[in-house]
């Protein structure tokens, strides 16, 4: 089994699925002779052929909008947004047409495309190139929205976007393009879009996360665990639509919750998590639902990024905060 | 004078050649030695902004930059022909431009090194922010052009995109607008060949990036973007008639972009190396130096003093930029709205007390 890095995963599903479906295809900016600016193309051009994965002039609404149109005609379009904040854009074709084709045509045409596109901060990136934006898209109906945490996510998520027959939005945290390596088995097996996945069980407070930000999570169930407090780690994965079963049945044991965001608190994702166990799992909760978030700011140029991104010392807090009440 | 039909001339204008040599009709600053001096040393002092900007990336101590290198004649020649009063909306890659207008290099190296005072410049107030998202200030400018209009015109607002900017709707959709409400927009494409890996050949199949021009019904200029007289001269004559008659433009200045893309970019993956020492022979300084000698207007010596001179110049803005104090972290907050909201003031309080307090 090979040891990859999350962007190599990305690029072994790629190669997967192009391989297994002839109706795949790849457009975006510098995807091709490039390899994509993160390489999460490399070696595509030449192994599928440039009809098969395509340089697109510098439109991400060209980008979007054409797939929409190849996959409405029968294709298997993987669009590759260069970076979220130019993700922008695209929100004309995603949200008042990709998502809604099926819909407006009662399943006469489709849209099964992919929207691929390194989202988040914490690599000192310029302007515009460091927000976590999934809000946006999760908000939409007939979108799918999915976000992987590691190698192995992103292989299987990605493969099970591919073959989705409605539109994905793919969101992977660049923070962790090379940050590590872990056993993939290239075998085509996809992951389920809809669920979410229990990285680590404990019955004292449930961490609620997705993408980059479980890699804080982890480090503070470690921090928790040295202290005695056993932490729950849910990697949410799937944010459209949302599974609440794994969430709901181990708020259910530890009746605390502590949801973990990198973008800003204010309409994010997690807001949504909060109020569906509010409404769902009231009773089962001992203490009030914390949010750890970015701040209602502009995401910052790099100098004060460090002071923008929640840490483990923060989602530690918040535990603690939780586990005052009994 | 609105009502005339298009100007539009897609031959490439041109005055000196390679080797300084005289290759079209000499604009009137080319008999201006003061002038002409001017605009070498500030091609000059950008191509050691550039080579610091670089050097302080790759020790840590800038971020991500994209170098300017073989295109300064279009930042400094379009900067050069601009009023005090016009506003530019510069795209990434024009340092010169922004120097030439008065952002200082500390100003620059801020805003690179990842610290938002950068954009507060001291100089030119009303001049926008480098522009990230490809040609997004573009329709901005078609704004800043229509508040000049309503203001009473005599001024002119200076967009400037690259190659690849030119294939974004906001492009057509800002020079469409310019077009038809006469606005004084001059919107310079500076086509370095280049958009990171994507070649010319594939990013339009026009026949030049000026005929663009023509679906917006606006002037249209093509000039050898490596040639700073002949920039200065065309960009001159468009902002003119943008002052006076508030007649948008579209200029394309053919220049090439002789680095990688930005410091994170490996050209070699994708860009033959012949290609570009092919291009070292067109680059604009050398060129201008060559003019300079044989108008006997420039001896080894004013080289010399030159490059010491503008080299010290970036040296010591490089020296303050290290030596400024951080922003306290809270400024995050300090400059969303004009006064805090009510509701923030928790969220602000919570950072300054994380942080050991808001400096
Ligand atoms: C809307 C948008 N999409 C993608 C990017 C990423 N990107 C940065 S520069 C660039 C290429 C720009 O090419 P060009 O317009 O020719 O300008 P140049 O870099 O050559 O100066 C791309 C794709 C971006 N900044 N903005
Ligand atoms: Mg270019």
């Amino acid at each position: 089994m090979a040891e990859l890095t999350l962007v190599e995963a990305v690029q072994c599903a790629l190669a997967r699925a192009m391989a297994e479906d002839e109706r795949v295809v790849l457009l975006g900016e510098d995807v091709a002779d490039d390899g994509g600016v993160f390489r999460a193309t490399d070696g595509l051009l030449a192994r599928f052929g440039r009809e098969r994965v395509r340089d697109a002039p510098l439109s991400e609404v060209v980008i979007a909008g054409a797939s929409v149109g190849l996959a409405a005609a029968g294709f298997r379009p993987v669009a590759e947004i260069q970076f979220m904040g130019f993700m922008l854009s695209t929100l004309d074709q995603m949200v008042n047409h990709a998502s809604r084709l099926r819909n407006r045509t009662r399943g006469r045409l489709t849209c099964p495309m992919v929207l691929r596109a390194p989202y988040g901060g914490g690599v000192h990136a310029p302007e515009h190139h460091s927000e976590s934006m999934e809000a946006l898209f999760a908000h939409t109906p007939g979108l799918r929205v999915a976000i992987p945490s590691s190698p192995s996510k992103a292989y299987g998520l990605l493969l099970a976007a591919i073959r989705d027959p409605d539109p994905v939005v793919f969101l992977e945290p660049k923070r962790l393009y090379r940050a590590y390596r872990e056993p993939v088995e290239d075998d085509g097996a996809a992951l389920p879009l809809d669920r979410c996945f229990v990285l680590r069980e404990g019955g004292d407070v449930t961490l609620v996360s997705w993408g980059a930000m479980l890699k804080e999570t982890l480090a503070a169930a470690e921090a928790l665990a040295a202290d005695g407090i056993e932490a729950a780690v849910i990697d949410v994965a799937t944010l459209k639509p949302l599974d609440m079963t794994e969430i709901a049945r181990s708020v259910a044991q530890t009746g605390r919750c502590v949801i973990v965001q990198e973008a800003p608190l204010t309409a994010g994702f997690g807001a949504e998590i909060a109020a569906r166990l509010a409404d769902e799992n009231l009773f089962d909760l001992l203490a009030p639902i914390k949010r750890v978030a970015g701040w209602d700011t502009v995401m910052p140029l790099p100098r004060l990024e460090a002071h923008y991104m929640p840490d483990p010392a923060r989602i530690v807090a918040a535990a603690r905060e939780a586990m005052r009440h009994r | 004078m609105a009502d005339a039909a298009p100007d539009v001339d897609f031959t490439l204008r041109r005055a000196i050649g390679p080797d300084g040599e005289v290759v079209g009709p000499l604009p009137d600053v080319a008999s201006d030695r003061e002038a002409v001096t001017a605009l070498y040393r500030a091609m000059v002092l950008t191509r050691s902004f550039d080579e610091k900007a670089i050097a302080l990336q790759r020790t840590g101590r800038l971020g991500t930059y994209a170098s300017s290198l073989g295109q300064e004649a279009v930042s400094v020649g379009v900067a050069a022909a601009m009023a005090a009063e016009d506003v530019l909306l510069p795209s990434f890659r024009e340092h010169g431009a922004q120097l030439q207008r008065g952002a200082t290099p500390v100003e620059l190296f801020q805003f690179w090194g990842g610290d938002e005072r950068g954009n507060d410049f001291k100089g030119p107030r009303g001049d926008f922010p480098v522009c990230i998202p490809v040609s997004s200030q573009l329709p901005h400018a078609a704004g800043v052009a229509l508040a000049m209009r309503l203001d009473g015109g005599g001024r002119a607002a200076v967009a400037v995109c690259g190659d690849g900017g030119a294939s974004k709707g906001d492009f057509y959709e800002a020079i469409n607008l310019a077009g038809v409400w006469e606005l004084p927009l001059v919107t310079v494409i500076c086509n370095n060949r280049w958009a990171i890996s994507t070649p010319l050949a594939r990013q339009t199949a026009a026949g030049t990036l000026a005929h663009k021009a023509l679906a917006a019904g606006i002037d249209a200029r093509r000039v050898d973007g490596n040639d700073v007289l002949a920039v200065r001269a065309v960009a001159a004559e468009c902002l003119e008639r943008a002052r006076a008659d508030s007649r948008p433009a579209l200029i394309e200045a053919v220049t090439y972009r002789l680095g990688d893309h930005t410091t994170v970019d490996d050209a070699t993956r994708y860009r033959d190396e012949a290609e570009v020492k092919e291009h070292w022979p067109q680059e604009p300084i050398a060129r201008l130096r060559a003019y300079l000698v044989a108008q006997d207007w420039w001896a080894k010596e004013d080289e010399t003093r030159l490059l010491k001179e503008s080299a010290e110049e970036i040296a010591a803005a490089s020296e303050t930029y290290l030596a400024l104090d951080p922003e306290p972290p809270t400024a995050m907050f300090d400059h969303l709205y004009e006064t805090l909201p009510p509701a923030l003031a928790a969220q602000r309080a919570a950072l300054a007390g994380g942080t050991g307090g808001d400096g």
